[in-house]
């Protein structure tokens, strides 16, 4: 297994090498984002208003962290479901956003548009969010406060784990794993 | 009912941080015979992510779910000192207090109701005088994966196969795997469904009494975990842990069938009053 460490943001240079299947680590800074974040994203980009983020080299986590216990940048911190923000994913690839993070698998939209702007789809473990959470090492929220949990993140990640899934040149590790590991 | 609330309060607290020791166990076999290396490497940080839980005193999952609870209470038993009701709305809100609040109130509305109530309740009246509290703490990750269809009455067990089999491979990584399978069988359509949920209270590793269900759930598990899904849909042996069926008289037309699927955080715990 290759073994990859990343540092936001991120160039192309960083994500054409990786290949799905490759093992990355995450450092730097990302934005946590989920279901209703994305929904205003897309509303503020239909009507031509600026984004409350940039995404130009940037990493979306879609994440809604629990709240922090003391000593802890952040509760626990697991993926959510991505394929909820494949209708709204599109256009911000198109922006330059450069990698995603969560679990489970993308539209075929969506993995046309990767390979089209090079960037990646990261996956991350559902249900460990705890170990993960100590892998962020700041978190205070930047964007749609009103949301609560599913206000705009900003967070600091400090060799966060994660499995390429999708890459630049259109490997699907969802699909070629399963299938080697299938029994008729 | 203060009792209740702080038993209850108790429990959810306890749930969300501790996962129950027979899945851990059946995991830690997973993670001992997975043949994929990236699927071991997910089980590990699955079986690493339980003790840092434990140990800290935080929640296994962001995703704190609905609380599910299910509630038996003994004829003979008389409460008093308030709304049973509301006493267990009251034990969320305290369980809740520093959990994520992942509940809204309307569904096309979307406003957080900001305490993670209310639970959705299922009350049972059984005979003796005690009351049993039965708490399912579920992300919707894997509640988003479920489904249910409504077979005709000759569909038989190979249709059946083919539809849960289906689900859960439809499913994939979305239900984060290893995941653990509650088939409900027979009833109607709000029936089985509940079959389904039920299914998932059982501790791993006590197959269902009657022989012909209890060989449906191996075979099952093994349909199941010929797929090559795998842990966290990876790609692996271990799409499944677990499958547990529940069965209920149904209509002379039917044989429904309700899939309801528990993610590789299966918060469960149970209290008796």
């Amino acid at each position: 297994m290759r073994e990859w460490h990343l540092r936001t943001p991120l160039r192309d240079e960083d994500v054409v090498g990786l290949r799905a299947g490759d093992w990355v680590t995450l450092s730097g800074v990302v934005y946590g984002a989920r279901d209703a974040a994305h929904q205003r994203l897309a509303e503020a980009l239909r009507r031509g208003e600026p984004l409350p983020i940039p995404l130009e080299g940037q990493v979306i986590y879609y994440v809604g962290p629990a709240p922090a216990k003391e000593g802890w940048a952040v509760g626990p911190a697991g993926p959510t479901t991505s394929g909820r923000m494949d209708p709204f994913t599109v256009p911000l690839l198109e922006r330059g956003l450069k990698a995603t993070v969560g679990k489970g698998t993308r539209s075929a939209e969506v993995k046309e548009a990767m390979v089209r702007y090079r960037a990646v789809y990261l996956a991350t473990v559902g249900g460990a969010a705890a170990v993960l959470a100590r892998h962020i090492v700041r978190g205070r929220v930047v964007a749609y406060e009103d949301l609560g949990t599913e206000a705009i993140w900003e967070l600091e990640l400090r060799e966060f784990p994660a499995v390429v899934v999708n890459d630049v040149h259109g490997g699907d590790l969802y699909g070629s794993a399963q299938t080697a590991y299938a029994r008729p | 009912m203060a009792h209740v609330r702080e038993a209850v309060a108790a429990l959810l607290r306890e749930s969300v941080t501790r996962l129950p020791e027979d899945y851990l166990s059946a995991l830690r076999d997973a993670e001992a015979r997975e043949e994929s290396p990236l699927g071991r490497r997910m089980l590990r940080m699955l079986l690493d992510n339980a003790e840092l839980a434990g140990r800290a005193g935080v929640a296994t999952c962001q995703d704190t779910g609905i609380p599910v609870l299910f509630v038996q209470v003994g004829q003979d038993v008389h409460l008093v000192g308030g709304s049973l009701a509301e006493a267990l709305e009251e034990a969320v809100r305290d369980a809740y207090r520093d959990l994520r609040k992942s509940v809204v109130r309307d569904p096309l509305v979307r406003e957080n109701t900001g305490d993670n109530t209310p639970p959705i309740v299922h009350y049972e009246i059984v005979p003796g005088d005690r009351v049993r509290v039965a708490a399912l703490v579920k992300g919707f990750g894997a509640e988003m994966t479920s489904a249910l269809r409504m077979l005709p009455a000759t569909a038989g067990e190979v249709e059946v196969k083919r539809f849960v089999v289906e689900v859960v491979q439809r499913a994939g990584p979305n239900a984060c795997p290893p995941v653990i399978v509650g088939v409900g069988l027979g009833s109607s359509f709000d029936g089985v469904a509940l079959l389904a949920k039920r299914a998932l209270l059982r501790p791993l590793g006590t197959p269902n009494p009657a022989p012909h269900l209890a060989r449906l759930e191996q075979e099952l598990l093994e349909a199941i975990n010929a797929t090559g899904v795998g842990p966290q849909g990876l790609g692996g042996r271990f799409t499944a842990l677990a499958v547990h069926v529940e069965s209920a008289p149904t209509h002379i037309a039917a044989l429904p069938v309700a899939v309801n699927l528990n993610c590789s955080a299966p918060r469960r715990a149970e209290v008796v009053l």
